[in-house]
């Protein structure tokens, strides 16, 4: 047991130490991020201000991009399995004499570390989108990532688990990554939406990220009732409104099921 | 002379259990080909023992077996004692890998992924950074262990692979093609490790390799053609066995050369490599005769000592590179599955 403890350990630490000789991914990863909070939420603010009752777009905007940087970043992690594929490294890992489950664990931690730094980077962001520095919003925004962030990761590893060149991972990573941010509420209200949409929303596993980093940072604002009903109305399931606390649940058991699911399909191969 | 089948066990052990590899009747398909057709060996503890064939006769499937990569389609073996189909872990605890292709991290440096090797095999925590420090001295790379893998040449790779191979001080050291695609010059450094290892270790070398060259360096050898265990032996009983020397021609006239070859001499020959060539006893005896009675212009003649070239000519009837050619196709096929199930 303790062998295997040391395994999850080494190879967590090891995606801690690879992500901080990657200075240039730190600095990519933030760029989508700012491009959508700074350029798109200032571009759009005038358009939209009549229907956000005064709050300033990108602050509506930003708790969606939180998420997107855990997102983006989690993403990546998984796709260094790939690497490590076409590389030849995952050979050594998979030829130990350690439990595959132990090896998926260690990369899915040191993902949702890594995801979480970066988070954390955009945190820093808060004051100029008009959102204070609160500590207890800070510690709620860092534990919502940080479960974020391993739910995606997971998800990541378990599709990982089957690639075998960088150029499947990356396609399929866009294919799934811009849907699933666009369809999360991340850019317009929850309510008030055809119905496709809703169906398309509530499907959406960042719905319940998003949602509850929403309420999150909306708690912590000075806005008029109004504004709170339009902007933060609350993800509902035929009209009963989902707590915050059942939202996280969620992601968190489809982090640990895609984890089950990644641990399945790495044990399967030799 | 040793023959194929179980009797190639050669020199026989005290006991089975003394053994550090035994193998009973293994054998693997991928589909419709069969890499591996049931063979049978015992090698010794501490010996350095080699797997010489050309591509494709199925010594990197057999090696694959022997680290429980693979699994077998039939047939058992016992790797420092343990089953490789049911105790998988106990034997990848007990044995050093070095592949073709390099597994190591090059964004980390050489200690990090000493460390990291070190974890996953669970070597006392105590101990990890003396026994770093001697098997990095030992393939001269101490002094670089703090620099990133991706600084290093392809020699520099490879031994640090083997140095890491050796971090939880297996009881078998597998080295698949352990010199391929490197210079002549780190070819022979690495065997000088190799051969060191021999004496400051105590442990047991498994090795695949289609240079023959190498094969010398061995205490024993096993000829791996199509599958099959052709023959099994130490090198020089092997050259003995061959029982004559070559002799290797080029003429003006092969066609007639082979037939006056046949007739006058009842020597049949074979053309290999764009030269005649053929074995006789006392080779250089034989020349002036060749050149008194055989009626054909000879062009230039060598007679060498039996090379394992020649025992691979005279066990399977081609040269390595010939059968290379030809094994070319299944060889690609094995080797697409094998990378295919990675």
């Amino acid at each position: 047991m303790r062998g295997e403890l040391r395994a999850v350990k080494i190879v967590w630490q090891r995606e801690l130490i690879r992500f901080s000789k990657d200075k240039l991914r730190i600095v990519t990863a933030l760029v989508q991020p700012v491009l959508f909070l700074f350029v798109l939420g200032t571009g759009l603010s005038r358009l939209a201000s009549a229907g956000t009752h005064g709050v300033d777009l990108r602050t509506f905007v930003y708790p969606g991009v939180l998420c997107m940087a855990v997102l983006f970043t989690a993403m990546f992690s998984a796709a260094s399995l790939v690497w490590d594929r076409e590389f030849g490294f995952l050979r050594e890992m998979m030829v130990a004499p350690v439990r595959r489950s132990s090896l998926v664990l260690g990369k899915c931690l040191g993902g949702a570390t890594v995801a979480s730094f970066q988070g954390v980077i955009v945190i820093c962001l808060a004051g100029l989108v008009g959102v204070p520095y609160a500590p207890a919003l800070i510690v709620e925004i860092v534990l919502l990532q940080m479960v974020l962030a391993f739910a995606i990761t997971a998800f990541g590893v378990m599709v990982a688990a089957r690639i075998k060149q960088i150029q499947s991972f990356m396609a399929i990573t866009q294919m799934v990554m811009m849907p699933m941010y666009f369809l999360s509420g991340a850019i317009f209200p929850v309510a008030g939406l055809p119905a496709w949409l809703t169906v398309l929303n509530r499907l959406d596993p960042m719905t319940y990220a998003v949602d509850p980093m929403r309420r999150l940072v909306f708690s912590h604002l000075h806005i008029s009732a109004a504004a709170r009903r339009t902007l933060d109305p609350g993800v509902t399931w035929w009209g009963w409104h989902v707590p915050t606390v059942l939202e996280a649940g969620v992601v968190a058991a489809i982090g640990l099921l895609c984890l089950a699911a990644a641990v399945v399909q790495f044990s399967g191969r030799e | 002379m040793s023959e194929t089948g179980p009797a190639a066990a050669g020199v026989a052990l005290a006991t089975p259990a003394a053994a550090s590899i035994s193998v009973h009747g293994l054998s693997k398909s991928y589909g419709d080909i069969e890499a591996v057709r049931g063979i049978d060996f015992e090698v010794a503890p501490g010996e350095i023992f080699g797997f010489l064939g050309p591509n494709g006769a199925g010594k990197s499937t057999t090696i694959s077996m022997l680290c429980t990569l693979a699994k077998p389609s039939a047939g058992s073996a016992l790797v420092a004692g343990f089953d490789v189909n049911r105790e998988r872990d106990a034997v990848r605890r007990n044995i050093g890998l070095v592949f073709q292709d390099t597994t190591l991290d090059g964004y980390l440096t050489a200690e990090q992924n000493m460390r990291l090797h070190a974890e996953l095999y669970g070597v006392p925590r105590e101990l990890i950074r003396p026994r770093m420090q001697q098997v990095l001295e030992m393939v001269g790379l101490w002094e670089r262990r703090s620099s990133e893998v991706n600084t290093f040449s392809g020699g520099m790779k490879r031994r640090l692979e083997i140095a890491r191979g050796l971090m939880h001080s297996p009881r078998v050291l597998f080295l698949d093609e352990p010199t391929v695609g490197l210079d002549p010059q780190t070819r022979s450094s690495i065997w000088a490790y190799i051969r060191q290892l021999k004496q400051t270790e105590d442990i047991t070398i498994f090795l695949t390799t289609h240079y023959m060259d190498e094969a010398e360096y061995c205490d024993r050898i096993a000829i791996m053609d199509k599958g099959v265990i052709v023959v099994l032996d130490t090198p020089d009983a092997l050259k003995a066995s061959v029982g004559h020397d070559r002799v290797t021609l080029q003429t003006d006239d092969d066609a007639g050369a082979i037939a006056a070859l046949a007739e006058h001499f009842e020597i049949a020959a074979k053309v290999s490599e764009g030269a005649i060539s053929f074995g006789v006893a006392e080779g250089e005896h034989f020349v002036p005769r060749l050149f008194a009675e055989l009626g054909v212009p000879i062009r230039s003649v060598s007679v060498s000592r039996p090379s394992l070239d020649d025992v691979f000519m005279s066990y399977t009837g081609t040269t390595i590179r010939d059968a290379e050619a030809s094994a070319g196709e299944r060889g690609r096929a094995a080797t697409a599955m094998l990378r295919r199930r990675g």
